[in-house]
């Protein structure tokens, strides 16, 4: 039997959402995995709610539609919860990722869904400090790399590394690094 | 078993891998304009224009008519042009569709589906391509960014075939194909060129010694003609068609022909779709058989020249037949494919079912395609279409 991970990233417009789902396919893709990323094109306004979606296998891929019954759930803002169901269709066994820095009660106050695999981690806070911007996807994947067996933190550091190193300088790639790092050690179970 | 020569596992989207192919065949000549979806394909193959890793020229015209009419003029000259668009841009090249084909141009074109308004909509179905149903292009659909890239690559020895000698599409869905990031695997550069091989022109207008005389008048006394010789290369296509898949197979192990076949065997009732909706149907196929059901499916790869006969072929044992359609022809019976597939079955009392799903990149789930089973398998009839998605 194929083993399938199915993803669902919610974020706002400008969080870097798309270029995440997608990161994380090539980096899959690049370990070995066979891989699918791709977002839910709308009107791309910033801050507006917005979807990405990414499956990993060891098998090939073979459907194409959205993501409505995921495994795991990454929110990259927390201010998304106050109006997206962000859980809808995951079940009970599948694992939720928040970035924030609220603590766990209040986040658990947020959704509906009852599951136990929640993990927070403060993404915005770790990419301001590390980057100087509060771009929270990049720590996101490291997070998920702890959290779920989407992809290997060697890997994806690997992976970001060839990636950035042709387009950015050294001190952006290094701070991308670093955040990742961070995040993988930093994420908490809620 | 097929040679496996070495090739580049890579992560790419739709758009890309055919930008890539159109790198690997280097064309003489690229006519671009922009839309949503299949702007950044073309933004990508500027690219390497730009980085000198192919010597086409590169011109940025000023519409989707001018885009088709400069690859046109580039054809007539002799060498070997290419272009890509989508929807609305499809649909404003319309007049010089019929010209490319009308003068025989082996002109090749990436078309990214996108649906045309109005509504105004950006996502993927199938009426772009479908409203150039009859221009004489030969039209090969892409269920994932492997086919694109294939398909791609396919297309230069069919559209040039002496035999042939007609512009060619090969389409790849908006966003969903387009968009997506996949794996694929691509041939090495010199593999690629030399499978695609070099663009010998029948004529030129440029050619002094052979002067001849291209996309001039012909009346009544001629016209009737022209047309059936495009006919009889229409009808040539099939045999190049399968000719050029053989290769490929043979260099790739990756099987291409007008249909695949999915677990058709001892299928009871099947689905005939076309492009990404195949690999979610395939899904729903192997859990219906996971429970004993006798589903089949199959995918029609090439929609211009129509299988007829092998498709025939293919459904004459079931007891039931769907065919989805991403496209709607108002006041039809059925879906542009569901037609030609009710006539392709002329004769044969086995029933076939018109669904319309995916307008406006209207989401194919699992769950749609398995309630259009349900029907078959239940003996469901309606005489019209039927609509997968849709709220009423």
């Amino acid at each position: 039997m194929a083993k399938l991970t199915e993803i669902r990233w919610h974020a706002r417009g400008g969080q870097g959402a798309k270029t995440a789902s997608t990161f994380l396919a090539e980096a899959a893709i690049h370990a070995g995995m066979y891989s699918q990323g791709f977002p839910d094109y709308g009107p791309e306004r910033m801050g507006a709610p917005i979807r990405g979606f990414t499956r990993i296998s060891d098998q090939p891929i073979r459907l194409h539609c959205a993501i409505d019954e995921p495994d795991v759930v990454v929110v990259l803002d927390d201010t998304l919860l106050d109006n997206v169901d962000v859980c809808e269709g995951l079940p009970e066994t599948g694992i939720v990722l928040i970035n924030s820095h609220k603590d766990a009660a209040t986040i658990r106050s947020k959704i509906k869904w009852k599951g136990k695999s929640l993990f927070i981690v403060n993404a915005s806070g770790i990419a301001l400090e590390e980057m100087g911007r509060p771009i929270p996807n990049t720590p996101m994947l490291g997070a998920l790399a702890k959290i779920s067996e989407t992809v290997a933190l060697d890997a994806l550091l690997e992976d970001i590394q060839k990636k950035f190193a042709k387009k950015f300088k050294a001190q952006v790639v290094e701070g991308n690094l670093r955040s990742i790092k961070r995040a993988y050690e930093e994420v908490r179970a809620a | 078993m097929a040679k496996r020569l070495s090739t580049k596992r890579l992560a790419l989207t739709g758009n890309e891998a055919v930008a890539e192919a159109f790198k690997q065949v280097n064309p003489d000549v690229a006519a671009v304009f922009p839309i949503t979806p299949q702007t950044e394909l073309m933004h990508k193959f500027a690219e390497y224009v730009n980085d000198g890793k192919v010597d086409t020229e590169l011109i940025a015209v000023e519409s989707e008519h001018s885009a088709m009419s400069a690859a046109v003029g580039a054809a007539a000259g002799g060498v070997r042009a290419i272009t890509a668009t989508s929807a609305n841009g499809l649909a404003l090249m319309w007049e010089i569709l019929y010209i490319a084909a009308g003068m025989r141009l082996p002109i090749v074109m990436a078309l990214v589906n996108r649906s045309l308004g109005g509504p105004l909509n950006i996502h993927c179905d199938h009426g772009d391509a479908m409203g150039a149903r009859d221009a004489g292009w030969i039209h090969i659909y892409s269920e994932n960014t492997q086919e694109a890239y294939d398909n791609t690559l396919q297309a230069f020895r069919i559209a040039e075939h002496r035999e042939v000698m007609l512009p060619t599409m090969i389409t790849l869905d908006g966003f969903i194909i387009s968009h997506t990031t996949e794996v694929l695997e691509i041939l090495d550069d010199e593999t690629a060129k030399s499978f695609v091989g070099e663009y010998k022109p029948l004529t030129s207008l440029l050619n002094p010694d052979q002067p001849v005389t291209m996309g001039s008048l012909a009346l009544p006394d001629y016209y009737f003609e022209h047309k059936r010789q495009l006919v009889e290369g229409m009808y040539n296509a099939p045999r190049v068609i399968e000719q050029v898949a053989k290769e490929y197979y043979e260099l790739t192990g990756r099987q291409y022909g007008f249909l695949e076949n999915y677990r058709m065997e001892d299928a009871e009732a099947a689905i005939v779709v076309m492009g990404s909706a195949a690999g979610t149907t395939k899904e729903v196929v192997d859990s219906l058989r996971d429970r004993g059901v006798k589903a089949g499916m199959i995918k029609l790869r090439v929609f211009r020249p129509f299988p007829h006969e092998q498709l025939a072929n293919a459904l004459s044992h079931l007891n039931s037949v769907a065919v989805l359609d991403r496209c709607i022809s108002y006041g039809a019976q059925g879906g542009p494919v569901f037609g030609e597939v009710r006539s392709a079955m002329y004769g044969k009392t086995i029933p076939v079912h018109s669904y319309i799903y995916g307008l406006g990149g209207r989401d194919l789930t699992p769950h749609m395609v398995e309630s259009a089973y349900n029907d078959l398998f239940e003996g469901k009839s309606d005489p019209r279409m039927r609509y997968l998605g849709l709220r009423e």
